[in-house]
């Protein structure tokens, strides 16, 4: 049985958003984790539609997202805006945010808790 | 005011002037930025053509929902979400209004919310905003679209990829600001304020 939150990577390079969730998993293996890396074509870039795959395909209702760069967040914003889906944004360093929260989350901490320790990590 | 018929020649002037700088486009970007935009805006104009011939007698709002999918779906930088918005925000907003003082403040407005870039941040939000302000008082003409993307060069860059050199962004023209200034001179060679 799968966490209530999921988690949603998204990197303007495929093999970085790829390569994320594997650190993940090691340590939330309950925690449906997807990612969105590069544009349509795998170019370096984000893609809206990528990303709305990634928050349809994640197994939980309610998402955690992050991402590196500025127009990361504006094809986020884009994609939670055409999603049914409850979706967070954190501004935190990708790596350590998305790290942070799948640690947390395997161990059933609540969002609000989760939130404030994210909260340190904020960089953006 | 505007009509499906003169957005598809605004559009079609725009993807030719693309095409013509797009290199130059690239170059601008390229110490200040990750000098793909003349690239990426290529990309998607071509989407915005290709996306244009698709429809069937089209209305203004299908024609501007075309052009703001293809540009979110094809550019990549953050060009494609900005762009997009300010297309997607005119498809939403042109049944009240077919004014371009009107549809470009709402554009505006959208750009504004989506990048969080304000006046002086070295943006294409530095080319809107006169370009918003001018055609409110219908005193829209190429040279203060030209002087506003001119203008970024001595600005130090606030928002986007610019923004990590700091300081030393100054010197370098805002490339999404001269590709708005593209844009809004293939409007005014469209008829769009006749």
């Amino acid at each position: 049985m799968k966490k209530e939150y999921g988690i949603v990577i998204v990197s303007h390079v495929p093999e970085v958003a790829q390569g994320i969730p594997k650190l993940l998993e090691q340590v939330a293996k309950n925690v449906s984790i997807t990612f969105a890396g590069g544009t349509d074509d795998n170019e370096i870039g984000t893609s809206a539609n990528k990303i709305m795959e990634a928050f349809e395909s994640n197994e939980a209702k309610k998402l955690l997202a992050f991402y590196d760069l500025g127009s990361a967040k504006m094809n986020l914003e884009l994609a939670m805006e055409m999603s049914e889906k409850k979706v967070n944004l954190y501004d935190t360093a990708l790596v350590e945010g998305a790290y942070t929260a799948a640690t947390l989350l395997e161990a059933d901490v609540l969002l609000k808790d989760i939130e404030q320790q994210l909260e340190a990590l904020k960089i953006k | 005011m505007l009509t499906v018929e003169i957005v598809n020649k605004w559009m079609e002037l725009f993807y030719e002037k693309i095409s013509e700088k797009k290199a130059y486009l690239s170059e601008l970007d390229t110490p200040i930025g990750d000098g793909d935009h003349g690239n990426n805006m290529m990309r998607g104009m071509q989407g915005v053509k290709d996306g244009l011939e698709k429809l069937e007698n089209p209305d203004l709002k299908e024609t501007f929902k075309a052009i703001a999918m293809a540009l979110i779906s094809k550019v990549g930088g953050a060009a494609g979400p900005l762009y997009g918005t300010a297309f997607l925000e005119m498809a939403k907003n042109c049944e009240e209004s077919q004014a371009p003082a009107d549809l470009f403040r709402y554009a505006l407005d959208g750009i504004k919310k989506r990048g969080g870039a304000s006046v002086g941040d070295k943006t294409l939000v530095d080319v809107w905003t006169p370009v918003v302000d001018n055609l409110g008082k219908d005193e829209l003409v190429v040279e203060v679209v030209q002087k506003a993307a001119e203008g970024t060069k001595n600005l130090v860059a606030k928002k986007g990829r610019a923004s990590y050199l700091g300081e030393r962004s100054a010197g370098h023209l805002d490339p999404g600001a001269v590709s708005s200034c593209y844009l809004f001179e293939s409007f005014i060679e469209a008829g769009g304020i006749k």
